[in-house]
């Protein structure tokens, strides 16, 4: 006879499998993967001892790509095809793009995003992402020896909706089970904040290769509130350089230069930009196709005086988030930098003298990103951390939609704490009215030519009425990953449409799934297989929930016959998935998860009645 | 369904206490934000994103002064009229004109340091409107009157946010 199994105390019987969960800092310049281990945030190298990841992708003839250091070698010699930060082009069109004429790129007009022209096909920057995601995500798997139950990827924390948007799809085309889009000032603040026990108002200075972020966060006791957030999605490291290659070609009075020259003197500007940081002043030689010998000597006084105005550029954005949040720079406990580009001297002066305070540089810039979000992955993961920790955060633009007139009525302003919901309501302009379009824009300006246009959508059966009779209600709901959907119901009919913003720039599912399969198709992969695997898997978590959920509150929360009928269920789903296909074993999930609904919602009941209380749950019976 | 006041255990008046807002804001978030449940049941999911949203809202509503008074009301089964009733004495609509010369002045002269100090006003005469409505809802439980302060409160917000937006266009 076996024996029976006794667990021990306070702890859970079906002992809790330990998931891999990484944290992934997807940069313009570099990416970089990092995990938990052992309690212990880690950066995850690459077999040279790499830790980060140039973000460059370089498209082969022979259909190969290669990505990262390999990648990054290729950039002078064959730019049309090795693209670097793509990040730029994420959820952009090609009107969006000011500076085209500086990129060695054959760029395509898409409706859509922009796209990019290759030997290897015409890829969007969401294309070339999940490369660089893929590239991580190995090497995240081979380091940790078995598949990522999940990630946390990071974008700006000015990102708007379409570059949210077409970051998870990036994500999801590389195959990555997406935990969470979390803010980069705010990973860095995590990471910053354990580490140092903080407690307070901090402000997150974050100056990467291509973007700018500011934050400001109250920190208390493992809570991580957002209160603004501001910067600029077009600013960064890059742009630094640009400067530099553009006093080049006046000093040397360079003819229009090819894109190979092109790309060559972006990367001396870089180089000598870096050069900066350490020297008074630097040499910039090279060789151009033409066989001009360039040879220039650059000092940190002509540097400070290109770059003067783009130093300044991140101040306005400081200044917008301390208004929001209501917070003078004398409350400030300490200014957090972030990103390889805080390194330049001048930024370290401009924002000490800004807060009156010298910065903290105590941690490394480039891994700070990644540390938080493999820190939240863990914790998303439901791995046990000692870090109970709260994530607070907040949208960076205002939400709304086009009335009449072509003015932007503002449903969920900037800097509110997500998730949120807002309805307002609307009405027809005209007698007999009986469709509305609705036009959902995001951006701080009235008018909506100047926000950016995220969809739009009909709402359309609305019986014939006067005008001013009907009432529109529209509701905008952003999730957990600062992503948005809109609603539309007419209240006295009840004709309803409702989108999941895809806006005009990201991927409608279809277009994934046939990247997907395209992709599949090279690695010989069963579609079905992998779509059976994928409804087993989901099958096995939610019968993994709700059994730990069970065996916690199910004596307390359910009474017999419904427990029985829980059980019911989830008998159902195992025997489908001993025996049926993949349909079946879907459908048996969204019964049993329909049939969860009400222990759900008990189980919320009772942990708001515990935090309110501090009673145990045992005290709450129903 | 709870109210807000009750949802956060506090009691339903005007003056209330901050810190216990704020405390049992995170206590409730810790309970229910979709970061507990990332691996839960997508039942738990939905629910958890709702119950989020309905902290998120409650918590902000009882925050803010303006919002917390038309709120109270609001369950006092008094409509505040933001919209309809636009009715204000000389002496406000004299002093609004003012600010909105004074924002066009130095919006003109580009006097962002004017703006800033205009913004200090503002703030000023905000708080001074609050601690009003603090003894009209709570002590004279004069429902009519706090229904004015808190019309008059909104014009005030609305001349911040053209502040603001002056101080931004100004800026950049
Ligand atoms: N020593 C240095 N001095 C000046 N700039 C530097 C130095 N080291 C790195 N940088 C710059 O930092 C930038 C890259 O920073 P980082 O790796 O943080 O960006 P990223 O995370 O890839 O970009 P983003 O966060 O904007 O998407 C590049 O522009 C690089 O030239
Ligand atoms: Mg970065």
């Amino acid at each position: 006879m076996a024996l029976l199994q006794i667990s021990e105390p306070g702890k859970s019987a079906s002992p809790h499998r330990h998931r891999l969960a990484a944290g992934i800092d997807l940069g313009t310049t570099n990416s970089l993967v990092a995990t938990v281990r052992s309690g212990m945030a880690v950066v995850l190298s690459d077999e040279e001892g790499h830790a980060l990841l140039p973000s460059v992708v370089h498209y082969l003839n022979n259909g190969k790509v290669e990505v990262g250091h390999a990648a990054q070698v290729q950039q002078s010699h064959d730019p049309h095809n090795t693209i670097v930060s793509a990040k730029r082009f994420m959820g952009r069109g090609l009107h969006d793009i000011d500076d085209i004429g500086h990129y060695p790129y054959r760029f395509v007009d898409a409706p859509g995003m922009v796209q990019l022209n290759t030997v290897n096909g015409v890829k969007s920057p969401v294309e070339v992402s999940a490369e660089i995601l893929k590239a991580l995500k190995a090497r995240a798997e081979k380091s940790l020896g078995d598949e990522l139950a999940g990630a946390v990827i990071t974008v700006p924390a000015y990102f708007d909706d379409a570059q949210r948007q077409a970051t998870k799809d990036a994500a999801r085309l590389a195959g990555l089970n997406v935990f969470r889009l979390l803010n980069e000032p705010t990973a860095a603040a995590i990471a910053y904040g354990l580490d140092n026990a903080s407690e307070g108002v901090f402000v997150v200075y974050d100056l990467g290769g291509g973007t700018f972020d500011v934050s400001i966060l109250r920190l208390s006791r493992g809570v991580f509130e957002v209160l603004a957030t501001n910067g600029d999605s077009a600013l960064g490291g890059d742009d630094f350089d640009r400067r530099i290659f553009c006093w080049m070609l006046e000093k040397f009075q360079i003819p229009p230069l090819g894109p190979e020259d092109t790309r060559l003197l972006l990367t001396k500007a870089r180089e000598a930009k870096e050069q900066l940081t350490y020297h008074q002043q630097t040499r910039i030689t090279g060789v151009l196709s033409t066989g001009d010998v360039i040879d220039l000597t650059l000092d940190n006084d002509t540097f400070g005086k290109l770059t003067q105005h783009l130093v300044g550029k991140t101040l306005a954005p400081i200044r917008k988030a301390l208004r929001d949040a209501d917070i003078a720079t004398t409350d400030v406990q300490g200014v957090v930098m972030v990103g390889g580009a805080t390194r330049i001297p001048q930024i370290q002066r401009a924002v000490a003298e800004f807060f009156r305070q010298e910065p903290l540089n105590n941690l490394d810039p480039d891994k700070v990103v990644a540390l938080g979000a493999a820190i939240q992955a863990n914790v998303l993961a439901g791995n046990k951390d000692e870090n109970e920790l709260l994530l607070l955060d907040v949208i960076p633009l205002s939400l709304g939609l086009e009335t009449m007139g072509g003015l932007a009525e503002k449903i969920i302003p900037r800097n509110s704490t997500i998730p949120v919901a807002r309805a307002q309501e609307f009405t027809t302009f005209k007698d007999g009215q009986t469709a509305m379009s609705i036009h959902v824009v995001q951006g701080e300006r009235e008018l909506v030519s100047d926000c950016r246009s995220l969809a739009r959508f009909e709402l359309r059966g609305i019986p014939p009425m006067a005008a001013g009779a009907a009432r529109v209600r529209v509701t905008f709901q952003v999730d957990a990953d600062g992503l948005l959907s809109v609603s539309a119901r007419e209240q006295i009919s009840g004709v309803e449409a409702h989108i999941t913003v895809k806006p005009s720039y990201g991927l409608t599912d279809d277009e994934i799934a046939t990247m997907l399969q395209s992709s599949f198709s090279h690695a010989s992969t069963d579609k079905e297989a992998r779509a059976l695997r994928e409804a087993q898997v989901e099958a096995d978590q939610l019968l993994a929930a709700i059994r730990a959920a069970l065996e916690q509150d199910g004596d307390v929360l359910l009474d017999a016959a419904e427990r029985a009928e829980l059980e019911r269920h989830m008998d159902a789903l195992k025997s489908a998935m001993k025996e049926a296909g993949r349909d079946a074993i879907a459908y048996a999930t969204s019964a049993l998860n329909r049939a969860s609904e009400t222990f759900a919602a008990r189980r919320m009941d009772a942990s708001i009645n515990r935090a309110l209380t501090g009673r145990k749950i045992d005290d709450l019976k129903v | 369904m709870v109210n807000h006041f009750e949802l956060f255990n506090l009691p339903a008046r005007y003056d209330i206490d901050r810190t216990a807002l704020d405390q049992t804001y995170r206590k409730l978030q810790g309970e229910v934000h979709p970061d507990r449940y990332a691996t839960a049941t997508s039942a738990e999911r939905l629910r958890s994103a709702q119950m989020a949203t309905l902290v998120n809202e409650a918590y902000q509503t009882l925050k803010s002064p303006v919002d917390r008074a038309r709120y109270l009301l609001h369950l006092h089964g008094i409509d505040t009229q933001e919209e309809t009733n636009t009715a204000m004495p000389a002496d406000f609509l004299m002093q609004q004109l003012e600010w909105r010369e004074a924002i066009e002045d130095a919006h003109a002269a580009a006097d962002i340091a004017a703006l800033e100090n205009l913004l200090t006003d503002l703030k000023h005469e905000a708080a001074n409107l609050e601690t009003q409505l603090g003894t009209t809802i709570d002590e004279q439980h004069n429902h009519a009157r706090a229904a004015d302060l808190v019309r008059k409160l909104r014009f005030l917000d609305k001349v911040r946010d053209e502040t603001k937006l002056a101080i931004e266009a100004l800026e950049t």
